[in-house]
């Protein structure tokens, strides 16, 4: 794990807090992610995992607490910079987000000419480098509509690569998708995970969290209750949140078998 | 057999006035359009004021018929005695018209797009105004066509009143020549032809942009669904 080789803190989340209307969606939540790191985010739902990754990326605006990214303090209020920091942190959105008027290899292009200023020569091929790191140089002229939820999500995937970040959020990668779809997605962010790009995941999938992060945030009503590696958490016979949660969900999965 | 004669020798004159019909119609749909997607825009992303303005404007064309606003706009050149072309007055007032109403399909169009293309535009790092430009209005004004077919349609038969104020359009030559021969019927039934004609090649013309248009893989209804061929 290239984690356990660098601890070079590279995005600080400080002391997020975030109240829609009079709902309290977060409470003082922190994270520090470590060059290499795959954090999993876990939680029943409205716990504001999402709401977390979204303020991580400032799509939605936190009302209070700090983002500090490689040492620099971001400056919220700043377009200039906001739209600068986007760029380093991606963004993996639950429904994918495809630009739907754009076939696959422009919507990983497009970012590159109109963000980075790259050409257009170099930014499709750059593009289909991209394509290809996700299996999909194949289907680099389709559009999304005619492409699987599956194919859909490596797309967007590689458009996030594509920009180069530092760090990659993913909102419930494959929360969308159909069972049998999930597993391409799931082994896409692996092998990024194993090539040292630094992540942080809202998931249900327990055993990717189980096999591949190196930590696990538990949430619950916009609050981070704890964290701590998969194997602390979930280990037989721990009296934590984590594993609670976790053998609800199996019990629920089963249940629905039945 | 005196009807035909006279329609045979009135055509050349009432389809000169086509052209100015067209005119006036590619006029105030152009400026529909131009004035139209900002305002949708301003509508759908601007400052309160700003969507408050936008909406009093269409409020006040929406509301008061083409006809007064000819006299009224004709009224209003007069009183400040500043003479006005009519044909250049009819464009004014349905271009006014025409961007009331075009504004509206647009800020439905823009409102029916899914929220996160916008969030994952900003997500890569473009600028609200590279994402409108590049990833919300190519959309929108793709599903902008069938409501902008209707508003040509509308407008195209709209523009017949503007011969109260002079025009020399096809309806104020149409009347002319009826109010000499009295050949009433037959003449407005060709007149009615003329603009039949005119909507039906427009409608054509803009229903094979919308397929020429049409994103692969979705199916519009319109036609074939020459998607799903991975």
């Amino acid at each position: 794990m290239i984690s356990s080789e660098s601890n070079e803190t590279i995005l600080q989340v400080r002391h997020i807090s975030k109240t829609l209307g009079d709902k309290k969606i977060l409470t003082d939540c922190s994270l520090d992610m470590k060059k290499g790191e795959l954090k999993v985010l876990i939680g029943p739902s409205g716990a504001g995992k999402s709401t977390l990754l979204q303020c991580i990326n400032c799509l939605i605006m936190p009302d209070e607490g700090e983002i500090i990214l490689q040492g620099a303090k971001l400056y919220m209020q700043s377009k200039k910079e906001l739209c600068a920091y986007r760029t380093k942190v991606g963004m993996i959105f639950q429904d994918f987000n495809l630009f739907d008027h754009l076939n696959a290899i422009d919507n990983v292009a497009i970012a590159l000419c109109k963000v980075k200023g790259i050409d257009k020569k170099t930014a499709h091929g750059r593009a289909m480098q991209e394509l290809e790191r996700v299996g999909l140089d194949s289907k680099a002229r389709l559009y999304p509509a005619q492409l699987s939820g599956g194919q859909k999500q490596r797309v967007a995937i590689a458009r996030a690569l594509a920009m180069d970040p530092t760090v990659i959020l993913l909102d419930e990668p494959t929360s969308a998708l159909d069972p049998e779809l999930v597993g391409e997605v799931l082994n896409v962010i692996r092998e990024l995970s194993r090539a040292g790009m630094t992540m942080i995941m809202a998931t249900h999938q327990m055993e990717f969290a189980r096999a591949v992060a190196n930590e696990i945030v538990f949430m619950e009503k916009g609050v981070i209750i704890e964290h701590g590696t998969p194997a602390e958490l979930l280990a037989e016979g721990a009296k934590t949140r984590t594993r609670d949660f976790c053998t609800t969900l199996l019990s629920m999965e089963s249940g629905a078998d039945v | 057999m005196h009807s035909l004669t006279v329609i045979l020798q009135a055509l050349p004159y009432i389809l000169q006035g086509t052209a100015v019909t067209v005119a006036a119609v590619a006029l105030a749909l152009g400026m529909g359009l131009a004035f139209g997607v900002p305002f949708a825009m301003a509508q759908v992303y601007g400052h309160p004021l700003l969507k408050k303005l936008v909406a009093l404007y269409v409020w006040f064309f929406r509301g008061v018929p083409i006809l007064v606003l000819l006299f009224l706009f004709y009224g209003f050149f007069i009183s400040i005695e500043f003479m006005v072309d009519p044909f250049l007055i009819s464009c004014l007032v349905m271009g006014c018209t025409s961007t009331a109403y075009q504004s509206q399909i647009f800020r439905g169009a823009i409102e029916s797009l899914p929220s996160g293309q916008m969030k994952a535009a900003r997500a890569l790092g473009m600028r609200d105004s590279q994402a409108i430009a590049t990833i919300i209005l190519p959309q929108a004004m793709r599903l902008s066509i069938p409501g902008w077919a209707n508003e040509f349609s509308i407008l195209l038969k709209d523009s017949a009143v503007c011969y109260v104020l002079g025009t020399q359009d096809i309806m104020a030559r149409t009347a002319a020549v009826a109010a000499r021969t009295h050949e009433h019927l037959a003449l407005y039934a060709t007149t009615g032809v003329i603009y039949f004609i005119l909507t039906i090649i427009v409608l054509k013309l803009l229903h094979n942009l919308e397929t020429r248009m049409q994103i692969p893989g979705y199916s519009t209804g319109a036609g074939f669904d020459s998607g799903a061929m991975a």
